[in-house]
């Protein structure tokens, strides 16, 4: 009998752990997905906080946090060059591979994807959880490696040679744990465009399909297409660091007066090429499955179908096919002739056209609207125009005229910062307080929902528009200490406009934190499966949904957006009767 | 150095002079391709803060008007609008125009139209971690030999003195001086890592990248004292790389040259 006990408790852990730590369930995946990036988010985020001290109090020490970083870091409490140089690529680092792209994809797209196309899994759910799995051990690498003596990487999140490869042995961690991400996101990749092209249930056709998974199947192909250029690049950089191969060194290195014992003959340009190669489509994995968000909320929000539902699939399509044809904009500087600069500044204005198609269509979606504030929404509708101006701000950087002064200075931070921070991140905020019905059962306190949207919404703009300002006048990004050039000096006082309001942007996702906490566990309760009245499949389960989502599989009768044309207000896709 | 004390410099935004030639937003440009430069980066601007303030009292707009209240239904109906579709059409047609009729032309000057060598004042400026060492042909106007494996402490470019062509040549560490009103072609090296020759107040801006040697021409039409940037991450300290930039009177650059020479007879002595 207490033999037959003790078995069962060993059934249950084991149900625990099935079910929570190596699920294939891709709910729980998407959730495993999301903590874990929203952990990397923050952490990234506090990182860059300390480099905000840094510029805008110069050779002070750092309040409280100072004290306790290593001597290495921090002398006496004030940050030194390195540790500056490990924020700044382990912020950009962390910020896009283990914060935004795994939210957004790993942890929206995994949740949402099967469901809104109302399958009951992934394709491949061993392969889901292996994804998750070699997604943290790359995290963990790229986390251990402060803890290395050398330190973390220091080189940019671009890590350009020779610089990366005569760098201290952070850069090695740092490669590694990029092999790590990258293999995620191809195991990924593949299995959403499976389950996307082969798990559609009855009547979901393409053109029925939410732009939230049109998105992401466009985000998978890039992903799939772009990353393994860069995987391959990554570990021809171990092997120059590790092996002395010489694939991004040329002859003739004399690095602090002592000539490199390397073979050289290779090009440190080589490198660049294929780090845009992946890194240019990459913003667009950063932009679209935030464009697919604010599609649905807005959708939902607005009672009426989506403004050219079918342009806005043919302009992302058209912008992830672009997209592989624009990386040397970022290169124009390298000593690149007219010829290629032509043809990279012709593909980037090209590129331009179907991003503002998406953000017309958008914005034509509000006439005729009936538009209810609710929190998702007012995140979705400030996405709209900073987006904008994120995606204006680029285009005098696409003009290699332009780019002469503009090229590596804080217009640049300025300009993609629009696009990733009060853009991507508030798309993604938007998604959190949409869906969080949905996944815990709870509602979302509206009073701090909106306090946290006002006060992120104008200290966003604080620490970010400045920059264009200072960008203009020639400061260069990556600077530690702003007092050193006249040019940059002058402008000081933007510096610390940027790095308080930066601090009140970090202050007011405490009242985020503490409002899906408290709500997971103690928020009321929802009294309805679609409490946004809502016409998608992830609104027609139950709530929570159960393990295979649809006891019973669904069968589409309409298009994903049909709000307003009959009494009701919305049409579900899986009723037959509107 | 510009001492500021308040917040908001009084030149934060007036117009510049070689006395303040920073502020917020563009420098002073004292090259004489930057007024291209200068001229697209405002276009630019004004375009998109007139689609900016268009959409965005659109957007107002829409706010105000759709907001849901008792009584307000939305319009499901798809009509189609034309406007738009126009607007997309100029957004391109503007483009398109901008970057044939003025991007494209400024750049390709910037890149291609190099003047005579036998006009132009020659330097070669070679990067390395952090500092900027600039090599003058001296008189002769032609750059002696140099070889790696002289480079030492003093000797930071490796130039080999006993070359007949290397006698007179001039160079100097964080310190670039031009005369003024005359072209002048650099030759961009790097040593070591990859760095990036950035002068604010000329509209230039040129990578320096080890293995490859890139070539920039400016022309300074005032005098002043400026600054050389290093644009590019090029170590823990790659925000003090500073150098002087220096466009001289034609009589001061000859000073300097004479100076320099001086100091070469003496050390060689
Ligand atoms: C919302 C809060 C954020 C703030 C206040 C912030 C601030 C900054 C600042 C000041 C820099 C320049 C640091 C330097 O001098 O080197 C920087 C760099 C960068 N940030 Fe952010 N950032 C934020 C969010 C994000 C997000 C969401 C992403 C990506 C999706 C991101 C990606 C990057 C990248 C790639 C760099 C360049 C790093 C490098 O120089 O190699 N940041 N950020
Ligand atoms: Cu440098
Ligand atoms: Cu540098």
């Amino acid at each position: 009998m207490s033999s037959h006990d003790s078995h069962a408790q060993g059934h249950h852990e084991m149900g625990f752990i099935r079910k929570w730590v190596f699920s294939t369930d891709h709910k729980v995946i998407g959730i495993q997905y999301a903590v874990t990036a929203m952990l990397f988010l923050l952490f990234g985020f506090f990182l860059i906080l300390m480099l905000r001290w840094q510029l805008a109090h110069p050779n002070t020490a750092i309040p409280i946090i100072g004290g306790f970083l290593p001597e290495s870091w921090a002398n006496g409490g004030v940050m030194t060059p390195d540790f500056y140089n490990v924020i700044g690529a382990m912020h950009g680092t962390i910020m896009v591979f283990l914060g935004v792209v795994p939210l957004s994809v790993g942890g929206f797209g995994n949740y949402l994807l099967p469901i809104q196309v109302g399958a009951q899994d992934m394709a491949f759910p061993k392969l889901n959880m292996a994804s998750y799995w070699v997604f943290f051990i790359g995290g963990v690498i790229m986390f251990a490696s402060f803890f290395l003596p050398g330190g973390p990487a220091a080189n940019g999140w671009t890590s350009y040679p020779p610089l990366s490869v005569v760098a201290q042995n952070g850069q090695t961690m740092w490669l590694l744990g990029m092999v790590f991400l990258i293999t995620s996101s191809l195991l990924g990749s593949v299995n959403f465009i499976v389950t996307g092209v082969q798990l559609r249930t009855k009547g979901m056709s393409f053109f029925r399909m939410p732009l939230f998974v049109w998105a992401q199947l466009v985000t998978s192909f890039l992903l799939l297409l772009a990353f393994p250029p860069l995987e391959a690049a990554g570990v021809l950089q171990l092997m120059d660091r590790v092996f002395g191969s010489s694939f991004f060194l040329p002859s003739g290195l004399i690095v602090s007066g002592e000539k490199l014992t390397v073979s050289g003959g290779g090009n440190p340009i080589l490198w660049q090429h294929l780090f845009w190669f992946l890194a240019h489509p990459e913003v667009y994995v950063l932009i679209l499955p935030a464009f697919g968000i604010v599609a649905e909320v807005i959708a939902t929000n607005t009672r009426k179908p989506i403004y050219g539902y079918q342009t806005l699939i043919y302009s992302m399509v058209f912008l992830g096919f672009m997209s592989f044809f624009v990386w040397a904009h970022h290169m124009f500087m390298t000593g690149m002739g007219t010829n290629l600069s032509n043809f990279f500044q012709a593909t980037t204005m090209i590129i331009s056209v179907p991003s503002v198609i998406i953000l017309t269509t958008l914005l034509l979606t509000l006439w005729g609207a009936s538009i209810r504030y609710t929190v998702p929404m007012l995140f979705a509708l400030a996405f709209l125009p900073m987006f904008a101006i994120g995606g204006l701000t680029g285009l005098p950087l696409g003009l290699a005229a332009a780019d002469i002064h503009l090229h590596d200075t804080y217009y640049v931070i300025g300009h993609f910062h629009y696009v990733v921070a009060p853009g991507t991140l508030f798309g993604l905020f938007a998604g959190v307080y949409h869906w969080f019905p949905k996944v815990t059962g709870r509602k979302t306190n509206v009073a701090l929902g909106k306090l946290h949207f006002w006060i992120s919404f104008l200290a966003i703009n604080g620490v970010f528009f400045p920059m264009f300002f200072q960008g203009m006048a020639g400061v260069s990004r990556r600077l530690y200490d702003p007092m050193v050039y006249a040019h940059v000096a002058h402008s000081q006082g933007l510096t610390v406009l940027s790095s308080y309001c930066s601090f009140i942007l970090g202050a007011a996702q405490f009242l985020f934190l503490a409002n899906i906490i408290y709500s997971a566990f103690k928020g009321k309760k929802v009294e309805s499966d679609n409490p946004w009245e809502s016409t998608t499949l992830e609104w027609a389960t139950a709530t929570p949904p159960p393990h295979e989502n649809f006891p019973t599989p669904l069968e589409v009768f309409r298009g994903p957006y049909e709000y307003g044309l009959t009494p009701k207000g919305y049409s579900p896709q899986h009723l037959q009767e509107a | 150095m510009t001492e500021t004390t308040s917040w908001m410099p009084a030149d934060a935004f007036a117009p510049r002079t070689a006395e303040s030639p920073y502020g917020w937003g563009l420098p002073l440009n004292i090259s004489t391709h930057g007024a291209g430069i200068d001229q697209l980066i405002n276009i630019l601007h004004w375009f998109c803060l007139a689609l900016f303030v268009g959409w965005g009292l659109y957007f107002l707009y829409c706010l105000v008007r759709f907001r849901a209240r008792p009584g307000h239904q939305p319009n499901p109906m798809l009509n189609h609008f034309k406007l738009p579709t126009f607007l997309e059409v100029g957004v391109a047609i503007f483009e398109v125009a901008i970057l044939v009729f003025l991007a494209a032309p400024v750049w390709g000057s910037y890149k291609n139209d190099f003047p005579d060598e036998k006009d132009a004042l020659v330097v070669r400026i070679t990067a390395e971690q952090f500092a900027w060492n600039v090599h003058y042909p001296g008189r002769d106007g032609k750059f002696g030999k140099t070889d790696i494996n002289l480079i030492d402490g003093t000797n930071t470019i490796g130039l080999d003195r006993n070359d007949a062509d290397a006698k007179d040549d001039i160079f100097t560490i964080n310190n670039l001086h031009i005369p003024v009103n005359k072209k002048v072609i650099a030759y961009i090296h790097s040593k070591d890592v990859i760095h990036s020759f950035f002068l604010p107040v000329m509209r230039v801006k040129q990578d320096a990248v080890p293995g490859m040697t890139n070539k920039v021409w400016f022309e300074a039409n005032q005098t002043g004292s400026f600054e050389i940037a290093c644009a590019q991450l090029c170590g823990n300290s790659h925000f003090r790389m500073r150098g002087q930039f220096l466009v001289d009177t034609p009589e001061a650059y000859q000073a300097f040259l004479v100076e320099e020479e001086k100091a070469l007879s003496e050390a060689s002595q």
